[in-house]
């Protein structure tokens, strides 16, 4: 074609002509295309595309709408944290793990701090408070984490309410984060030896609230989309994985469910005192992107009945430590809100500037120079929202990590882009994608 | 008190020397499912002597020190035998004073059917730093192994295609080791650099 496209400018290269659109009048592009007589045409779909979850670039080479290879290109946010943590002691440590999965954050700080518990041998010693705290504040977290993913994917297969009722449903749980940790994501609350301090008093009947709540605006959602023919013609059958590929590619989690078979972390190797609850694990045996709906669903109510279990414990253990009683390890303060707006431990302050220089002396130690985890290496994994986060952590006997490493879910689950989308329809990638539930951030680290 | 061992320097500032001490072998009964786990290894495999180097159990967990070249052997018996169905990755470490083997390569394994893990650990020396890929083996390993490339420069041989996966494809060097410079360089990406503050884009 002679005339420039102002839309979809071509250049020749040594693979073929290159088109790059920005949108616009799609039909003279697909003019120009037809020019070329190539019947094999390679589509960049991405880094930054609305219905990629992020991110993601994903390269597909295509036969008319039929998709015979597709890749994934990732990296866009690597951040080095795990490099920047071999520079900061275990406890800042926290603040660097809540960013790397960001609808996750609990599930990063929680594996991170058993592993180092395990480290320290102190796993055991951890209050029961404390890991009650833990279970309540990840099962909160599954709740939001699968909102983003049931109402993002809902969204990218072109419907767009249910994504403003699952939002209205993250924002309870971001404001109970708020309540409870002072900030609505990246919290950095659980730490190693406990969580960063107690739930505030009036915490428990906002809870319960919020759990009524939201069994009550779950069915919304549930409504709109279970059964709903456009629905099930976008998703059953979409995006097939087996066990068995599955299995090879280690994916765990929804994805791993959705083929049926029952391996769930809480259930199979608890962590956190889960074999305490009493809750069912989700299965689908249609091995589609409607099976792992249907399991990220169903499993909002199992959260909230964790959520409602813990809410039990906590009341019977009101008063209980929430930190490990050594305190070589356990960070001091138990916050309070200051006039300034910021958390300080007036009690504490006076504690270590008035009547003991060595408690000023340790609390000076503790703070800067952290403690010291002896030399070895442990991996912990445990069921994030979408599959097993594993935290690999090697040390030198220092106050710093070696060496950290974070098997994350969504990281090896999006290798199965290509299994679940080869051979189907360029529309039905974003089904499976969108399925898989990748966070680009815990891809990317 | 907090760990200061030798001369008491607690100044914590860079002056402390720090040597990695690696976990000895152990000694059975490795306590748990290893003894079996480790039985059922050695009927399994004829070779087990020969290629598994170290056996360590810490913190309640099981590390196989395999010999490199034996690596494939030991996971496909490990994977068709021992029901480890998968592999979750790969993770490296650099030590770069254990000389001969600086690089680590860290292969955690999981059996759903058994409910057991595992750990895999080969080293290579810095200068021949080869490692048998395992993606015939684990499918899933694919995109590790070729993090574990890029962070750490280690050649895992046979992998169907082992390029950078988070750094950009022309990045030199290999971050995640222990000597890669960090700090007092100036910020660059691709050529492009951070312009001094009164030279900056500013809202006006």
């Amino acid at each position: 074609m002679s005339t420039v496209d102002p839309y979809a400018p071509s250049r020749e290269t040594t693979e073929g002509t290159v088109f790059s659109v920005t949108g616009g009048d799609w039909d003279s592009l697909v003019q120009e295309i037809g020019a070329t007589k190539e019947e094999r045409v390679v589509v960049n779909m991405g880094p930054q595309h609305p219905s990629t979850h992020g991110v993601l670039r994903l390269v597909l080479e295509l036969e008319g709408e039929t998709v015979t290879e597709v890749r994934c290109g990732v990296g866009y946010l690597h951040t080095g944290i795990e490099k920047n943590m071999e520079y900061r002691s275990w406890t800042q440590g926290t603040t660097f793990v809540t960013r790397m999965d960001y609808l996750g954050p609990i599930f990063n700080e929680t594996a991170y701090c058993l592993a180092i518990e395990k480290l320290l041998g102190i796993t055991h010693d951890v209050p029961e408070r404390a890991s009650v705290i833990r279970v309540m504040m990840m099962e909160l977290n599954r709740i939001s984490s699968h909102m983003v993913a049931l109402g993002t994917g809902a969204l990218e297969l072109g419907a767009i309410t249910p994504m403003f009722f699952a939002f209205r449903e993250r924002e309870i749980v971001l404001d109970l984060f708020e309540m409870i940790s002072g900030l609505r994501m990246n919290m950095a609350y659980i730490r190693p030896g406990g969580v960063q301090q107690d739930l505030p008093t009036g915490a428990i009947p906002k809870i319960r609230d919020a759990v009524a709540q939201m069994r009550k605006n779950f069915k919304d959602n549930s409504t709109l989309l279970v059964g709903n023919a456009i629905w099930l013609k976008r998703t059953q059958g979409i995006g097939y994985l087996d066990l068995a590929g599955a299995t090879t590619l280690g994916i765990t989690g929804p994805v791993l469910r959705s083929t049926g078979l029952p391996w769930d972390l809480r259930k199979t190797q608890p962590y956190c005192g889960y074999e305490n609850y009493d809750f069912d694990v989700i299965t689908a045996d249609t091995c589609d992107v409607y099976g792992r709906f249907l399991i990220r669903m169903n499993e909002l109510e199992q959260s909230l009945r964790i959520i409602e279990q813990a809410l039990d414990k906590l009341e019977k253990l009101e008063g209980a430590p929430v930190m490990v009683l050594d305190k070589k390890i356990a960070w001091p303060a138990q916050l309070a809100l200051g006039s300034d707006g910021l958390g300080n431990s007036l009690n504490h302050i006076r504690q270590i500037m008035g009547t003991s220089m060595e408690s000023l002396i340790h609390h000076f130690k503790l703070v800067t120079e952290g403690f010291h985890v002896p030399a070895g290496q442990v991996y912990q994994g445990i069921e994030s929202a979408r599959g097993e986060l594993g935290a690999h952590v090697v040390s030198d006997g220092g106050t710093k990590p070696y060496r950290m490493h974070f098997r994350e879910p969504s990281f090896n689950n999006l290798q199965s882009t290509a299994a679940m989308s080869e051979g189907g329809m360029i529309a039905d990638i974003i089904a499976a994608v969108a399925s898989i539930d990748p966070v680009m951030g815990g891809v990317d680290r | 008190m907090f760990g200061a061992h030798g001369t008491g320097d607690t100044s914590g500032y860079g002056g402390l020397l720090r040597t990695v001490a690696s976990a000895g072998s152990s000694e059975r009964p490795y306590g748990g499912y290893f003894d079996d786990l480790a039985d059922d290894l050695e009927r399994a495999y004829p070779g087990f002597s020969g290629a598994i180097e170290r056996v360590v159990v810490d913190r309640g967990e099981l590390t196989l020190h395999v010999k490199c070249e034996k690596l494939v052997e030991v996971a496909l018996i490990l994977r068709d035998v021992l029901k480890f169905e998968m592999c979750m990755g790969v993770s490296g470490v650099h030590y770069p004073d254990n000389l001969g083997r600086e690089l680590v390569a860290v292969y955690p394994l999981l059996s759903m059917s058994n409910n057991r893990r595992i750990r895999l650990e080969v080293s290579v020396s810095d200068s021949d730093a080869h490692i048998p890929s395992l993606v015939e083996v684990w499918a899933g390993n694919n995109w590790h192994e070729r993090e574990t490339f890029d962070m750490f420069g280690i050649i895992f041989d046979g992998h169907p295609g082992l390029t950078r996966i988070l750094m950009p494809d022309d990045w030199a060097g290999h971050p995640q080791r222990k000597d890669y410079a960090l700090g007092g360089v100036p910020i660059e990406y691709k050529g492009a650099t951070v312009p001094a503050p009164d030279n900056r884009r500013s809202y006006t």
